[in-house]
């Protein structure tokens, strides 16, 4: 209570330095949290296209059960393959009559017959693919192969960019925040040099004087934690319709947003502010103090 | 009792602020320091607050050599001690009462009972009228009323004054002076530095007479007498 009022007095009494560290908080953790947000969100994306049915064999009309057991056989010998999945014609009607139940005419066009049977096959990485494919394509009873390669190619190279421009950014902003909490509190210390002396002289013991910097540091960093979280949430909040238009069918990876997620992030946060407004005003206080 | 064995103070190898000082206060008593400006009677207080080490010698408060008293186990020895300033060194962003609570606050006092025990401070020091008040709002008097009221709070053995009437009109300083014969009439051990001749002539306690930082005279109920070894006092050492 009595650390809360001297904080607070603190942060009262030099409100300008008070908001130049918030603000500087602030744009630090909104940074944060938009890298964690685009991070998490991209490796979601890679997974739902890793976990996707990554290649497609379509077969030539006449394709019996045989041939189709022979290509799983000999790629099973591979021991790549995770999981095969058939679809006759008449489930890719039924797939087909669901995508355009909409569109009537589209519906009345097409009929069994003219849809192929196909084979999905999902391989342990996405590496596998190209192998699986060449494989697959030789087989003379196989029309034709398709697998999202370079979707999943483009966004593997993505999220590791991501990840590290990201991270490179993340650390630059978490040195140069620590620094600034150092600088703004050990300023502090410094116009309050009498009154720490004073303090001493009534009795103060050492860690009585120190509390309150060190808390006032620790107070900028959390406010500027969830005033970064709370804004990136609110901008996401707001543009998710037009999100998942775009997404198409990838947005129910990401939306809607987990609770669980909302609060991870959250604890995240706090857990860096926490180290950042620790680490910068004990910093202040073991430099500027002197005790 | 506070005992002074042999202390020297240098500041470098010109200045000399204390010279071979022995001295034994008693529990109680009340005593004036005076001497001219570099006399070595901040000197000799600060070293008693241990905001300074003597450069040899001992000095015992309580039979515990305060000399060898480590940084971290000093605030408990502060709490034993008050201090008052000409200055009044009072927190210009906190208030009377919030200046004379600081006091109770580092000693880790709870809060219901420091209200209780700052309010009971307060009214007997007739500043209670005053309490929301900041330290450029009081006149000089008030203000070392509250220094006063804050050294005095933690029911502190010993009270250091440091010129604390420099600043204030002879009217105003000798009720701080009476203020000051109240504590000491406690139990309260005073210690006061001084130039003021009416006020030490007045009250008649122990006297002692610095200069060049040596004790010339130490006499009690005693009068502050010119000393001829004041003519030339030593170098200004006001750190």
């Amino acid at each position: 209570m009595v650390y809360k009022q001297f904080v607070l007095r603190n942060i009262r009494r030099t409100p300008y330095q008070a908001l130049a560290a918030l603000m500087v908080m602030f744009l630090t953790f909104l940074v944060i949290s938009v890298f964690l947000i685009v991070a998490v969100g991209s490796q979601e994306i890679l997974t739902f296209y890793e976990g996707k049915p990554q290649a497609i064999a379509f077969f030539k009309d006449g394709t019996t059960d045989k041939d189709v057991q022979a290509i799983e056989n000999a790629l099973t010998l591979t021991g790549k393959i995770t999981k095969f999945k058939y679809v006759s014609k008449e489930e890719a009607l039924q797939i087909y009559r669901d995508r355009n139940k909409n569109n009537p005419l589209l519906l009345e066009l097409v009929t069994a017959n003219i849809l192929p049977a196909s084979l999905e096959i999902n391989t342990k990485t996405p590496e596998d693919l190209k192998d699986i494919a060449t494989i697959v394509q030789k087989e003379p009873v196989v029309e034709e192969v398709v697998f999202p390669e370079d979707v999943v190619a483009s966004l593997t190279s993505a999220t590791h960019l991501i990840r590290l421009v990201g991270g490179t950014v993340v650390a630059f902003l978490v040195i140069f925040s620590t620094l600034i909490i150092l600088m703004i509190i050990g300023f502090k210390i410094r116009i309050k040099r009498d009154e720490i002396e004073t303090m001493r002289l009534l009795g103060a013991s050492n860690w009585f004087i120190r509390i309150p910097y060190i808390l006032e540091g620790l107070a900028y960093a959390s406010g500027g934690a969830f005033l970064g979280w709370g804004l990136s949430f609110l901008v996401l909040w707001y543009f998710q319709p037009i999100m998942s238009q775009s997404l198409g069918e990838v947005s129910q990876v990401i939306f809607p947003i987990s609770w669980i997620f909302i609060g991870g992030l959250l604890g995240v946060e706090l857990a860096v502010a926490a180290f950042v407004g620790l680490l910068g005003s004990y910093a202040a206080v073991r430099r500027y103090l002197h005790i | 009792m506070i005992s002074f064995q042999d202390v020297n103070k240098k500041f470098s190898s010109a200045i000399t602020a204390l010279d071979s000082i022995n001295l034994e206060i008693q529990n109680g008593e009340f005593v004036f320091l005076v001497g001219p400006s570099g006399a070595g009677k901040s000197t000799l207080l600060r070293i008693l607050a241990r905001e300074f080490l003597p450069s040899s010698g001992k000095v015992f408060v309580d039979e515990v050599d305060i000399t060898r008293i480590v940084s971290s186990k000093l605030p408990i020895y502060r709490r034993k001690v008050g201090f008052v300033f000409q200055d009044f060194k009072l927190l210009d962003d906190r208030t009377v009462f919030e200046n004379v609570a600081l006091s109770l606050q580092a000693r880790g006092v709870k809060e219901i009972e420091v209200n209780k025990e700052v309010e009971r401070t307060l009214k007997l020091f007739d500043i209670w009228e005053r309490r929301a008040l900041f330290p450029r709002q009081l006149s000089g008097g008030e203000a070392q009323r509250v220094a006063i009221a804050r050294a005095v709070i933690g029911k502190p053995s010993i009270v250091l004054a440091d010129e604390p009437t420099g600043d204030l009109d002879p009217q105003t300083a000798a009720a701080v002076i009476q203020l000051l014969a109240e504590i000491n009439s406690w139990g309260t051990t005073v210690i006061m530095a001084t130039h003021n001749k009416d006020i030490v002539d007045a009250l008649k306690k122990r006297v002692i007479i610095l200069s060049k930082g040596k004790i010339v005279s130490d006499k009690h109920e005693a009068k502050y007498e010119f000393h001829r070894e004041e003519e030339k006092p030593n170098e200004e050492v006001k750190t």
